[in-house]
């Protein structure tokens, strides 16, 4: 069981920080690995990227957008209680070197993904610009915190209600310009942003490595549901990624995979807000 | 002596096909005492048994039939003990008509003994009565054992070294206990409860299990042994990786490794969604590529999760199936159909990339490959199409890499698994033992059940005299 130490709801409760206790993952997890996460015996599993560690104090910080029954789910837990089941680290941890000059371009809670991989970039020696965006002001999390990993910060709103009027690859573009020796950029965020992030970067000609979300199970590539297509091959993002070379991401298969079950999730859903009564709970 | 003979095989109690194929629970419902007795009464107690040698384990065949034939079920239990941890489970998914019963001297004329359903009837016997009785354990030795898998190879490695007095910690990736007898063997054909009742008396003999933990991942063997203090290490850690069939459009929607399918119908009940939260593909129109016990096992599945029609479609012919020839017949009574020397060329998908349909080519046999089985081989010109929407791949698996990439000293074979002395289980990493699928590749049970029980004695020798 892994108690919930720290609660914080950010987003306006669209996005919930936990901090949890599980002491071996703690200690053995590096940037860029997740834990999959099972609230309860009927539940599902789910894999979360770890957004920090604090490998003394034995804890783990997840950071999570409220999308569906498990997420919203775990929204309705309070400090103190606990998490059935908790697995990891897994995934292979984020390649971390000195490169130069380096471009983190983070979208929605990927921005939580984005962020222990922009410190390290930074604590790596790189020249690190980071990028941020949401629908809106109240939707940006993590802006002191990427303030602090990066050396530039840029945030964005798609409706110009805070920092740049736009979208992050317009920053991305304009970045890239005035900086032709960028040499990684790194993009994490909703499949749409990932996808038009790596045209751009791809013009330019500067690497480029995405984290990719698939659904999982067992997340020790075991059973191959998370399979996604990079290049010709075939590729496990539980134990080969979930960071790949985004040049070479299949987007568009990613993108209808995630949409598998569509509507069974939101049938779970309903019936998690009241809103269905054919279950068999007994009501 | 009167003649044994005359008394028929006896016939198990089966759930109806039209009843079971839309439930879960198990098909054969198990001999009641009367009929133990009559069936075990046929046994001829032969003093050099041929069926011993077609156990892997040798179990005194003779022996413990003998003690049901004197309803002496307690003494029947301690007989299988001796050889098995896992009777209950043997019992049901061996695959007698191949092993024991093949070799058994009335199978000659007559029909064999029904070792498996005895076997099985033996254990479900002393779980329904209450009659397991807690083992004693001997004074603690101090050795610490980590066993690293908890599937029927690991479970026994436990069970004989706590018996022995070594304090032994299982680590399993996933977060219930069991390997393939909880994740891929359907509820109809093992009951759950009864993998449950194994690793609860484990646990009550002093067994430690500390699930949610991925060798390779959360803990490596090196740390295992140097922080943590294990004397010893068994791997048995299965064939954990699935094989896919290479060809165009494999990645859409309702397209499922054997493992996924099963693993989200079994482990995480999607059978019974929305009550557990795990959802999967009902289809209607389902496709199974493969014929092995894997294979069955998801077609039946299907079968029972609502499809209106399942086809086990498979490259060779009826003969080189490799599922158990009951499974095979329970499949087909509960209207599995077949589609032998076909093998698949493409999928197609809708514009959701949900798959819809697929391309097949006829093939025929041609000469025997590396495995002595006839090479399938397609005849030009043969396509044809078929319509589905459910596609489980179940080809084969191969040998997961998440633990021996993280042990750069295990040594390897060409194939990824474990390279380990056949008598002992004995790696080249000294202090480690492997056993089960991950040494032999995909296997069976009571193999696996088998190496755990060597290694076991060879552990117990190296924590008393040394490597
Ligand atoms: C490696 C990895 C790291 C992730 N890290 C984070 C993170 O740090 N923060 C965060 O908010 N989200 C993260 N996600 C996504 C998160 O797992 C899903 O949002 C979550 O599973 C949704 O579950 P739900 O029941 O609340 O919603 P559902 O209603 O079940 O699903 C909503 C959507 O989430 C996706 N999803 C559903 N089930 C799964 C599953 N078992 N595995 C993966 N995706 C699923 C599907 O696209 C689905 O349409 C990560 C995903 C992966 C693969
Ligand atoms: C669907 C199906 C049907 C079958 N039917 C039959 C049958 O009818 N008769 C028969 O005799 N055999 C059958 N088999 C084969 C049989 O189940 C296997 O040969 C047997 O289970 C192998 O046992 P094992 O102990 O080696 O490994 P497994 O049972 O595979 O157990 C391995 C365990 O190790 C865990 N693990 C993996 N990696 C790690 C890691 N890095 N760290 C920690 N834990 C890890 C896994 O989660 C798993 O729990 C079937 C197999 C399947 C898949
Ligand atoms: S363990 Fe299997 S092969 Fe051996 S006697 Fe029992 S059923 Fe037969
Ligand atoms: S060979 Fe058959 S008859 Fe002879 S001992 Fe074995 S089970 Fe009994
Ligand atoms: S989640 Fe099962 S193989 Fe990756």
């Amino acid at each position: 069981m892994h108690q919930i130490l720290e609660r914080e709801e950010l987003a306006q409760g669209t996005v919930v920080k936990n901090v949890v206790a599980a002491p071996l993952v703690a200690k053995k997890a590096k940037p860029g690995q997740f834990v999959i996460l099972r609230v309860n015996d009927t539940g599902e599993r789910i894999p979360l990227t770890m957004a920090d560690t604090d490998p003394d104090k034995g804890t783990i910080t997840l950071i999570y957008q409220v999308v569906g029954k498990t997420t919203a789910l775990m929204k309705s837990l309070k400090v103190g209680e606990e998490y059935k089941d908790v697995v990891g680290p897994l995934g292979t941890p984020t390649h971390i070197e000195k490169t130069g000059k380096v471009i983190c371009v983070g979208g929605g809670t990927g921005v939580a993904v984005l962020h222990p991989i922009t410190r390290a970039l930074k604590k790596a020696g790189n020249q690190v610009t980071a990028v941020i965006g949401a629908r809106t002001k109240e939707l940006i999390i993590l802006e002191e915190e990427m303030t602090a990993a990066s050396h530039n910060l840029h945030v964005c709103t798609d409706d110009g209600s805070y920092g740049h009027h736009g979208f992050v690859t317009d920053v991305l573009k304009s970045e890239l310009k005035a900086n032709p020796d960028t040499s990684l950029a790194v993009c994490i965020g909703p499949v749409p942003m990932m996808k038009y992030c790596c045209l751009m970067t791809k013009d330019f000609g500067v690497k480029t490595m995405v984290s990719l979300n698939p659904i999982m199970v067992d997340g020790t590539g075991m059973c191959g549901c998370c399979r996604v297509s990079v290049g010709d091959k075939t590729k496990f993002a539980c134990v080969d990624g979930p960071e790949f070379d985004g040049h070479a991401v299949d987007f568009d298969e990613l993108t209808q995979r995630l949409a598998a079950y569509r509507e069974d999730e939101a049938r779970s859903m309903d019936i998690f807000q009241g809103k269905d009564h054919h279950c068999t709970c007994g009501k | 002596m009167a003649k044994k003979e005359k008394i028929p095989r006896q016939k198990m109690p089966e759930q109806a096909p039209e009843v079971r194929r839309a439930n879960f629970q198990e098909v054969p419902q198990g001999f009641d005492e009367k009929t133990a007795v009559l069936e075990a009464s046929r046994c001829l107690q032969c003093k050099n048994p041929s069926c011993v040698t077609g156990c892997p384990v040798q179990i005194d065949i003779p022996g413990f039939v003998g003690k049901i034939a004197e309803a002496d079920f307690k003494g029947a239990i301690e007989v299988l003990k001796r050889k098995t941890a896992l009777p209950a489970v043997c019992g049901r998914v061996c695959p007698q008509e191949e092993q024991c019963e093949a070799q058994c001297i009335l199978g000659k004329k007559d029909s064999p003994v029904a070792i498996g359903y005895l076997e099985r009837f033996t254990a479900d016997w002393e779980r329904t009565q209450g009659a397991f009785e807690m083992p004693a354990i001997p004074p603690k030795t101090g050795n610490k054992v980590a066993v690293v898998g908890s599937g029927p190879s690991g479970v026994t490695v436990a069970g004989d070294l706590i018996l022995k007095g070594h304090d032994v910690t299982i680590f399993e990736a996933f977060h219930a206990a069991g390997g393939v007898l909880v994740y891929g063997i359907p509820e109809f054909r093992l009951p759950k409860a009864i993998v449950q009742n194994e690793m609860d008396n484990l646990a009550k003999l002093g067994v430690e299990f500390r699930l949610n933990s991925v060798i390779g991942q959360t803990q490596t063997i090196d740390e295992l042994m140097n922080e943590e203090g294990f004397d010893a290490v068994y791997v048995g850690v299965g064939a954990g990786l699935p094989r896919f069939l290479g060809v165009p459009g494999e990645n859409l929607i309702g397209i499922y490794s054997a493992n996924e399918y099963l693993t989200r119908s079994n482990l995480m009940k999607a059978y019974r969604f929305p009550e557990y939260d795990t959802p999967i593909v009902k289809g209607k129109n389902v496709a199974v590529f493969g014929a092995g016990n894997v294979a069955m096992d998801s077609a039946r599945t299907a079968l029972r999760m609502g499809a209106e029609k399942v086809r086990i479609v498979y490259r060779r012919s009826q003969e080189e199936m490799p599922a158990r020839a009951e499974e095979i017949h329970h499949g087909k009574d509960e209207g599995i159909e077949f589609h032998l020397l076909t093998m698949p060329t493409q999928f197609f998908g809708d514009e959701n990339g949900r798959v819809r349909g697929m391309e097949c080519l006829q093939c025929e046999l041609g000469e025997p490959d590396e495995s002595g089985r006839c090479r399938p081989e397609s005849i030009d010109n043969s396509e044809f199409t078929m319509e589905c929407d459910l596609v489980i791949i179940a080809v084969g698996s191969g040998a997961n890499p998440v633990l021996t990439r993280g042990t750069p000293d295990l040594a390897l074979n060409k194939w990824g698994y474990i390279e380990a002395d056949p008598a002992t289980g004995k790696t080249k990493k000294k202090g480690v033992w492997a056993g089960g699928d991950i040494v032999t590749g995909a296997a069976t049970v009571i193999l696996a059940m088998g190496a755990g029980r060597q290694a076991a004695d060879s552990i117990h020798d190296y924590l008393t005299w040394g490597w």
